[in-house]
């Protein structure tokens, strides 16, 4: 089987559309709702969980035949474990101000549910490099739909993109104001449902 | 009356299925039976009509609102004027016309976006023009501040109608009422337009009608406003002029406010028109007021050291939108409790949890749109219980004549 053949190609753009581990498995809708609030410790939060479920699938899947099956869960929380305290220490050290940003979501990163369920449903079935494919593309699936959210959040709350600001000043002395509401997870939920909707109304094999 | 209704049949056909103008066929079908009472009747089963259809009950609450609409119209006027030092000269229908002038523009606005979007997803589902925005667009500029600018308020309308209402599968399927949802993502995404001293007196001219400086020690805070910041056990209340206010200024609704809730009378009017014509229920109005009073009261002896918490349970009952939200809104029978005795608790947790907001928490001034929502949120629960409940006294029953 070829390292890029039909399957493994599945395995790596299912979870970016029609599987998407948020919006259609509606998974790690937590963090999704705590980091959006701007771009950037969205676009850290997206990578950092993607390079988590890449490598945990990788490592998982290595050991999956020694694995006893009473106490892989314990394993597969020690992998991840591992895994997350190098990232997080490597945030602390290369990207100081959006680590405390992230605050505890990083640390949190453990009890994401996307990274439990690919294990769980993937690793522990599956060869190393079909793993690795699965964990990115959900890894990416996940950093899409937290950077398009973040995107309409801090747009509409700041007028700003990843700092930066884009709506003209001229803008706010004709009245236009920035909205207070999109500043509070109440909202990145209700993006997401809307991303929900459209996604469903576009491919109606979503539809139950 | 017949020429009407022979114009209509004149032009139905072009409307129909097949005509010029068939896109545009629940539009015309939503205004045949706005005008007439739709003489079709179910084809199969047993089916109970009753001689009023909905379209008549939300006339009927539109009509109750309109002596609380013109008096609002009145007082928006009356408080510019104030507001520059006129309102002794100036004569009682310019003063209402400045309000007509002021008021207007938000209804038409709400009107022409949220009608818009109920027509719009109507044609796109081919289905009739639910009616239930005819109310909703009345009442939701009822309970904005004069200077909330038009474009939030158009933003508010569709982002309600849309999310509080159309996915949950349009008229008489919203959890939440749909007007209070517009208000509430008003109040927390642009709170700068929805609180504080600046928006509840419009001080500018309105189409060039009203010039005029702002008098020296204007204020332009809410009632309940003034009592929240103030400091000491006991609040002083005065008018936009510094000059004391009494409770019948709050009664008769001269009180800087929301366009349509300052005044007690103009409301009462309304109630009376909606408890007579049993549109509304009595049992929830009375349990608000009752349990809003009682609260308030308890309140008042429990000698806090808190000026919201000493204000007089009658102040409590006829400042800010109690009374509004009490007859207008926490009746609306979509979103309230449905059974008889879960009427009766959830209109008095409402009184109760509007009293608590006020007092207990200092950032909002005003707890009866918050409590309202957070009990639309709990009514299906408490007619679960309360059905249940039913069942399992009936139950206890039969096993006894076993």
């Amino acid at each position: 089987m070829g390292l890029f053949s039909k399957e493994n190609r599945a395995t790596f753009l299912a979870p970016l559309g029609v599987n998407n581990p948020v919006t259609v498995q509606v998974l790690g809708i937590c963090s999704a709702l705590a980091v959006t609030a701007q771009s950037e410790p969205a676009l850290v939060m997206g990578f950092s969980v993607t390079i988590i479920v890449a490598l945990a699938n990788v490592i998982i899947s290595l050991l999956r035949n020694t694995i006893p099956n009473r106490i892989r869960i314990i394993v597969q929380l020690v992998v991840v474990a591992t895994l997350v305290t190098i990232v997080s220490e490597c945030l602390k050290a290369f990207a100081y101000d959006v680590s405390v940003q992230l605050s505890v979501y990083v640390g949190l990163i453990i009890t994401n549910c996307i990274l439990m369920g690919r294990l769980e449903a993937f690793a522990m079935a599956n060869g190393p490099w079909e793993s690795f494919l699965d964990g990115l593309g959900n890894g990416f699936g996940y950093a899409i739909i937290l950077v398009v959210v973040a995107f309409f959040r801090e747009l509409l709350s700041a007028g700003t993109l990843l700092g930066f600001t884009v709506i003209p000043e001229s803008f706010y002395e004709l009245g236009y104001l920035n909205n207070g509401l999109m500043l509070m997870p109440p909202m990145a939920l209700i993006i997401v449902g809307g991303i929900i909707w459209a996604q469903r109304a576009k491919n109606p094999e979503l539809q139950d | 009356m017949n020429a009407l209704r022979n114009l209509l049949d004149k032009i139905k056909p072009t409307f129909s299925e097949g005509g010029k103008l068939s896109m545009f066929r629940s539009v015309f079908d939503g205004f045949e039976t706005f005008l007439f009472v739709p003489n079709s009747t179910s084809k199969s089963g047993a089916h109970i009509h009753d001689a009023v259809d909905s379209k008549r009950i939300m006339i009927m609450v539109v009509i109750a609102l309109m002596p609380a609409l013109l008096f609002g119209m009145y007082n928006v006027g009356y408080q510019h004027y104030l507001s520059i030092g006129q309102h002794e000269v100036t004569s009682f229908f310019e003063i209402f016309f400045y309000g007509l002038l002021a008021v207007l523009p938000k209804i038409i606005v709400t009107y022409l976006v949220g009608l818009g979007i109920e027509f719009t997803v109507a044609q796109f589902k081919g289905e009739e023009i639910h009616e239930g925005f005819l109310v909703t667009g009345i009442i939701l500029p009822m309970i904005v501040p004069v200077d909330c600018p038009l474009w939030i308020l158009a933003l508010a309308t569709a982002f309600a109608v849309i999310f509080a209402k159309e996915i949950f599968g349009g008229t008489g399927m919203n959890i939440f009422n749909v007007a209070l949802i517009a208000r509430a993502f008003l109040f927390f995404a642009y709170p700068s337009k929805m609180s504080g001293d600046s928006v509840w007196i419009r001080t500018d001219s309105t189409f060039g009608i009203g010039e005029g400086a702002v008098v020296d020690g204007f204020t332009g805070a809410t009632p309940l406003g003034q009592v929240a910041v103030s400091t000491g056990s006991e609040a002083q209340i005065t008018d936009a002029l510094g000059n004391a206010s009494s409770i019948w200024d709050a009664v008769i609704g001269l009180v800087p406010g929301s366009i349509g809730e300052t005044s007690v009378i103009a409301i009462a009017l309304g109630a009376i028109l909606l408890l007579v014509t049993r549109i509304a229920s009595w049992k929830v109005m009375l349990s608000i007021f009752a349990s809003g009073a009682l609260t308030a009261f308890l309140f008042n002896i429990a000698g806090l050291d808190n000026p919201v918490a000493n204000l007089p349970w009658y102040y409590h009952l006829s400042l800010g939108g109690f009374a509004f939200g009490a007859v207008f809104m926490a009746t609306d029978p979509v979103t309230s409790a449905r059974t008889e005795t879960g009427k009766w608790i959830y209109g008095i947790l409402i009184g109760f949890m509007a009293i608590v907001i006020r007092v207990l928490n200092p950032g909002y001034p005003e707890g009866m749109m918050l409590a309202i929502l957070l009990m639309n949120g709990l009514a299906p629960a408490i007619d679960y219980f309360v059905v249940q409940r039913n069942v399992s006294m009936r139950a206890k029953r039969a096993k006894i004549q076993k």
